[in-house]
């Protein structure tokens, strides 16, 4: 069943340590109890394609949110504050895990909400989404889209990103769904496979799609690097996977 | 790909950003990951940032490789032929403030 009326807006939370941050929310028209969606936004930032797959959600009959990984660094151009953001080296993860958390209540607070909520994320956002999914126990479903960076060399870690996500596998709290392009380098296919042998090793629900002819960003239909008939596949995939596991 | 590729260097100088005009630099940021603009899968981009004001201060390019080793050899070159000039400059003002002594 699909949505097509709707309503979107940009709220504040409460984030990490409780520094305000924006949100975009959309909601399906109706008074039919739906679940929940958080969108945590991927590496160039609090973008328009993050706003349009959160009305994505909200069509296909989810109470959706993307809250602004960024907002610390300041208002404009979502290019312009995700440049700022990596000239101070990026987010910490455990700000993000922060910020997300208080999507995440937000989302169970609303009325007309069915209990259960998914964590989706794509590029960063992926990483991000699965890092959650492994801290937190609140979430029933997580969809990590080509997150780069959860196998990391001990060199890459640092005080932002003091862990590689690999290493909390066996802290997985709900079902995860992957998506990936063989082509892609981060994640790279041996990365994805140590991955899926570590979710093996650990008797975690999982399912992974991994695409031949697609590298990174399969979804973006804005890139260079989409792919119309893996995109299409892999939005029935995600679909799917949150209908199954988030059905009230 | 989500690369980790990214060099943090300090900058002074100036840049310029649209139609607000020119502001100082705090740091030059270089990164080779997801082209924003471009039509390509993954750039050099270059940000020339003041991390003290708002993000729009920010003059920026996305690069090909080919093209930013273009610009990193005629930056090189360039950064060489300036040392040689001012290495001469310094000789000479040297040279001046020897023979302001011998002549005192």
């Amino acid at each position: 069943m699909t949505y097509r009326g709707m309503t979107v807006e940009t709220i504040k939370i409460n984030g990490d340590k409780g520094d305000p941050i924006s949100a975009y929310v959309a909601r399906p028209s109706g008074s039919k109890t739906l679940p929940g969606i958080v969108l945590v936004h991927h590496l160039p930032g609090w973008s328009e394609i993050y706003c349009e797959m959160t009305r994505k959600f909200a069509h296909h009959g989810y109470l959706a949110i993307c809250h602004n990984l960024y907002e610390r660094s300041g208002q404009g151009n979502p290019d312009d504050v995700a440049a700022k953001v990596r000239a101070e080296g990026g987010v910490p993860d455990a700000q993000v895990i922060g910020d997300t958390e208080a999507a995440v209540k937000w989302m169970r607070a609303q009325p007309g909400h069915n209990g259960k909520v998914g964590v989706f994320g794509s590029c960063s956002g992926g990483r991000h989404a699965f890092l959650y999914a492994c801290h937190k126990r609140d979430v029933d479903a997580c969809a990590d889209l080509w997150g780069g960076r959860v196998v990391m060399a001990k060199e890459e870690l640092n005080a932002k990103t003091p862990t590689s996500p690999i290493e909390l596998t066996k802290d997985l709290s709900c079902p995860l769904l992957g998506i990936f392009g063989n082509e892609d380098r981060a994640p790279s296919p041996e990365q994805v496979d140590q991955h899926e042998a570590e979710l093996k090793k650990h008797g975690k629900a999982y399912e992974f799609h991994r695409y031949d002819g697609a590298g990174h960003g399969i979804f973006y239909y804005h890139r260079p690097m989409y792919r119309v008939e893996q995109a299409l596949d892999g939005w029935n995939k995600v679909f799917a996977f949150f209908g199954k596991h988030l059905a009230g | 790909m989500c690369t980790s590729i990214v060099e943090i260097a300090p900058a002074s100088g100036m840049a310029k950003a649209g139609e607000d005009g020119w502001f100082s630099l705090t740091h030059s940021v270089v990164s080779y990951d997801h082209a924003r603009h471009a039509l390509l899968e993954d750039a050099i981009t270059i940000d020339f940032v003041n991390c003290g004001l708002e993000p729009g201060a920010r003059a920026a390019v996305e690069l090909t490789l080919d093209a930013a080793k273009a610009l990193s050899s005629a930056l090189n070159k360039a950064i060489a032929a300036a040392e040689i000039e001012e290495a001469d400059r310094l000789h000479a003002l040297e040279r001046m403030r020897r023979v302001a002594l011998v002549a005192a």
